[in-house]
């Protein structure tokens, strides 16, 4: 069934769309990340001009991000608190990210910055975290050993100032570190114009010592603030949120979202954590293989004038 | 005042053009674009009338264009720079059209007069204005043939050689399809006679594609009111989210 949407103005098969949405949705709820690195490319893909990719890929994260975040909060596997500080360094962050995204637009390689520090970032998180959950899977394995419990070290970070009580992940540290990774994970989504789930996670897992299971649920609760507050912002400013294209993709999102978070409640946390880290690593390598070989396609046609 | 003494002026000129006439006709003169909008085609029919007796030399023929709204564009094309393929050089186009398509009588080249061609503005490479991309980049010439290559490839613009029915060197019909990604606007749709290269006689008529419905109100809503529009996008995921939440609860138990 085609269906014509009215501010992308092509024509497209609408179960397509709502099956695009049901996949990115399933990851989203499984592993907690928005799904904004993904759906972009996919939108692009089956021909939507990429403002409105962007755009729509924003509303759609809303919705499958509340679908997830009500999942986990009937587990009781949402920090609050730590969301609320998370976002508020993750707003300062993408404000200062998105400032840096107009003066590297003025420069004229914003699309080769955004390209490599996606291969970057991506490589280096997913790289990390499949070295440190293959490890503990091959731990598990192994019989008579008992893995290490380190929640409860004190580094430096517990020296700092602020103290703040964080019931659900079982923490008593400083605001700070928190502060400091919503900012940094703000300012690369301000850059790279995703949410940034993929780096919330592992910098929640292994810079906070969160527990997996509760940081799924945290980082959609964050994600639903930036994401709403991403959606309106395109909306007034370039009207670039295509309202039926957002429909279908929602229709999928929020079903493939329930069904993501059941099937991420049966696996382990390592073994969360090793699937993650191979999409991570897919997204980075597939990146680095565009950039590394020749398109079949050199020229590429944008409406519109260059400043 | 001027505008009477044009008007004047083309009805002194039109005898003069010739003796051979358009009379001609569209299936519709009004495209609706709804939400299950999957493309239309439109049939451009009509007659030659003549007060002489049609010449004998060469053969008449029939040129159809439907040209779509313009737009500046840019393309870009990547070059291989310290190993990584990136966006390095650009060219801005002036205007080309949204959609072109041309049908013909015969082989455009044969029927049509390079200096007729200029005049008219009727192959493709006269329609996309490129004027000044020369000192943009190098090649600047394989931008524009990109750019031709690819709206091509996507049924933007058309070249239709031979796809008008001409009978009895009067009657002709011609049917363009209007694809699926069309844009909104007034699509400018030009009938050529041609004899021997020259063009004979010429008409011109707009088709209006219009966005209706569902499609018309939720395009209004995101340019006129667009922070609503942007609450209201809001307001359907919140509550999506939720009804599949609650939804997943019921089946559960």
């Amino acid at each position: 069934m085609q269906l014509y949407l009215p501010i992308a103005e092509v024509s497209i098969n609408a179960f397509l769309l709502t099956g695009i949405g049901a996949i990115v949705g399933f990851l989203s709820g499984m592993f907690g990340v928005g799904g904004g690195f993904l759906i972009t490319p996919l939108l692009l893909l089956i021909g939507v001009p990429p403002g409105i990719a962007v755009a729509t890929g924003a509303n759609q994260v809303v919705a499958s991000s509340i679908s997830g975040v009500l999942a986990q909060f009937r587990r009781k596997a949402v920090d609050v608190p730590m969301g609320l500080v998370l976002m508020s360094g993750g707003l300062v962050g993408s404000w200062i990210g998105s400032k840096v995204f107009a003066w590297m637009t003025a420069l004229g390689q914003v699309d080769l910055f955004v390209q490599l520090s996606y291969v970057a970032f991506l490589g280096i998180i997913g790289t990390v975290m499949f070295i440190e959950s293959a490890r503990a899977i091959w731990r598990s394995k192994r019989p008579g050993s008992v893995p290490v419990r380190r929640a409860h070290t004190h580094g430096w970070m517990h020296g700092l100032p602020f103290k703040m009580k964080f019931r659900a992940s079982g923490l008593y540290i400083s605001v700070l570190p928190p502060i400091a990774v919503g900012t940094f994970v703000g300012f690369l989504g301000g850059i790279m114009g995703v949410g940034g789930g993929f780096i919330l996670v592992p910098a929640m897992i292994y810079l906070l010592g969160m527990p997996t299971k509760v940081v799924i649920g945290t980082s959609l609760f964050q994600i639903i603030f930036v994401s709403g507050f991403t959606t309106v912002l395109y909306a007034v400013n370039t009207h670039t949120v295509d309202m039926l294209l957002a429909l279908l993709l929602i229709v999928g999102g929020v079903i493939g979202a329930q069904v993501g978070a059941q099937v991420g409640l049966r696996l382990k946390a390592e073994q969360l954590r090793i699937l993650l880290a191979i999409l991570v690593l897919a997204v980075a390598i597939k990146i680095a293989f565009d950039l590394l070989f020749q398109p079949t396609e050199l020229f590429s046609i944008n409406i519109g004038r260059l400043p | 005042m001027i505008r009477a003494l044009t008007l004047a002026l083309c009805l002194l000129a039109l005898p003069a053009a010739g003796s051979e006439t358009i009379v001609a006709g569209l299936s519709q003169s009004r495209v609706s674009i709804t939400a299950n909008f999957d493309g239309s085609e439109i049939l451009i029919y009509g007659a030659v009338k003549r007060d002489a007796p049609e010449p004998e030399d060469a053969p008449m023929q029939v040129i159809v264009t439907v040209e779509g709204p313009s737009t500046p564009l840019t393309i870009r094309r990547k070059e291989k720079t310290a190993g990584i393929w990136i966006n390095r050089s650009a060219v801005n186009v002036g205007s080309a059209p949204s959609f072109y398509a041309v049908a013909t009588s015969g082989p455009l080249d044969k029927i049509l007069s390079s200096t007729e061609n200029l005049r008219h503005k009727v192959s493709l490479d006269q329609i996309i204005s490129d004027v000044g991309i020369t000192a943009q980049a190098e090649n600047s010439d394989d931008f524009i043939t990109a750019l031709k290559r690819i709206r091509i490839a996507d049924g933007s613009y058309r070249l239709d050689d031979n796809s008008v029915i001409l009978k009895e060197q009067t009657l002709f019909r011609a049917d363009v399809q209007l694809p699926a990604n069309l844009t909104e606007g007034a699509y400018r749709v030009r009938i050529l006679l041609t004899r021997d290269g020259k063009v004979v006689d010429s008409s011109e008529q707009r088709i209006f594609v219009h966005k209706e419905g569902l499609e018309r109100f939720l395009f209004n809503m995101a340019k006129q009111q667009s922070f609503l529009y942007g609450l209201a996008s809001l307001a359907m995921a919140v509550v999506a989210g939720w009804a599949a939440s609650a939804g997943f609860r019921l089946l559960r138990r």
